[in-house]
């Protein structure tokens, strides 16, 4: 009897002996990231508003754009095996297609990029995880915005 | 296969004692004991017209004393009882037993998002928090004490009638996935007080409170998931509230 007892408490708990009683409760799990009186009040931008306004407002546009460069590329004049350099070549010949396609890059990155960032707000629970995971999309997205800016405006038809 | 005799001699008892048993599943947690929430199966003899807070109060009463749950007014008024019964928030005091499937086992949890302290117990302050944060109080620029009531016209009243019937049960606010992720966020039940006193003409402070609600962790987080509209036990229209404080923000704005 005695011996079960000095080794269980060596090895630690073992199944049926209690380890919490009322001197020594449980530590409760607290729910992530809790609202207190030291939590920070209202910073005065409205930020938050363009975000959700623009969210509204790209997402209308980039209905018509996206479908429509859908519609052109795989369904139009023969379908996706007509897509090749010169075919990409001959529609930004045009300023028009440049400017969809400026729009459409600059609009859906900036989309998915808010709504990867209000996943991030929603889902990552510690301050280092949301300042890198944040870090990581924004890097991602200028470099994604610019790369493709630059191919639209500097398009040479007659590299080799 | 019975005989028609037996038949009506069943039938008889049937009519005769309206109980059926109903099992209990509830979630346990006491951190006197353990670490661990456990399910915990009770069978009741209960009437199927009673509600679940008549089967906890069985419980409590009869099976295991130790059971542990918020209640006070027990008719839907106090809002103490709100949990997640058959995984659906309610007030435990609303809802009859014969309404959510008794053939099946009734879950009872607490309701999720805010920390457990003991069965169907849970911290209530950082709801209680956020609804201090957006000020439900009325505010007015006046100093002085009014000599006579505030008057106002019905139509002024009926324009903030349906979030003057909000009973902080927190049903809505522990439904909303932002707010089990990231309790930073006010939550539908804080809106909802704030909505109450933005669109009041008696009150001077909607500026004040809907800047509060421009906020990172304002009405911006809604995702509109209408969780708290189906939550909510006095049937107010959380969801659609917090769409006019967010067209309310836009106005101003533009």
């Amino acid at each position: 009897m005695s011996t079960t007892e000095t080794t269980a408490a060596g090895i630690g708990p073992v199944e049926g002996a209690a380890v919490y009683n009322v001197d020594n409760p449980a530590p409760v799990i607290e729910a992530p990231r809790k609202r207190t009186r030291k939590t920070p009040k209202s910073t005065r931008g409205n930020f938050e508003l363009y975000g959700w306004l623009f969210m509204r407002l790209s997402g209308v546009v980039l209905v018509v754009l996206v479908l429509g460069h859908l519609l052109i590329q795989l369904v139009l004049d023969g379908g996706v095996s007509k897509i090749g350099f010169a075919f990409v070549a001959g529609r930004w010949a045009s300023p028009f297609w440049q400017l969809w396609d400026l729009a459409m890059l600059w609009l859906a990155m900036l989309h998915g990029c808010n709504g990867l960032r209000t996943v991030v707000n929603d889902y990552a629970e510690r301050a280092n995880t949301r300042l890198w995971l944040k870090a990581l999309l924004y890097t991602a997205t200028v470099f994604t915005i610019l790369l493709g800016t630059l191919v639209i405006f500097t398009f040479d038809p007659n590299i080799r | 296969m019975a005989t028609p005799v037996l038949d009506k001699a069943e039938a008889e008892a049937q009519a005769a004692s309206p109980y059926i048993t109903v099992t209990f599943r509830v979630r346990r947690f006491n951190p006197e004991v353990s670490g661990e929430a456990v399910w915990e199966d009770f069978q009741l003899e209960i009437d199927p017209k009673e509600r679940v807070l008549d089967g906890l109060h069985k419980i409590k009463w009869e099976l295991d004393g130790t059971l542990t749950f918020r209640r006070s007014c027990a008719h839907g008024i106090c809002g103490s009882d709100a949990m997640r019964i058959n995984g659906k928030n309610r007030l435990a005091c609303k809802t009859l037993i014969k309404d959510i499937n008794p053939e099946k086992p009734i879950t009872v949890e607490p309701i999720k998002g805010l920390t457990v302290l003991k069965d169907l117990v849970v911290d209530m302050e950082p709801f209680f928090q956020a609804y201090r944060d957006v000020m439900p109080f009325l505010i007015t620029k006046e100093t002085n004490e009014p000599t006579r009531e505030r008057l106002q016209s019905a139509e002024d009243r009926e324009r903030f009638d349906d979030t003057t019937k909000c009973i902080l049960c927190a049903a809505c606010t522990s439904s909303c996935p932002v707010f089990w992720n990231d309790g930073q966020y006010f939550g539908p039940a804080a809106i909802v007080n704030a909505h109450r006193f933005i669109f009041d003409s008696r009150d001077e402070a909607g500026e004040q409170r809907l800047e509060i609600l421009n906020d990172k962790d304002g009405v911006w987080r809604c995702r509109t998931t209408f969780n708290c509209t189906d939550a909510c036990p006095r049937g107010i229209e959380v969801t659609k509230a917090i769409a006019e404080v967010k067209r309310a923000l836009i106005t101003r704005r533009f």
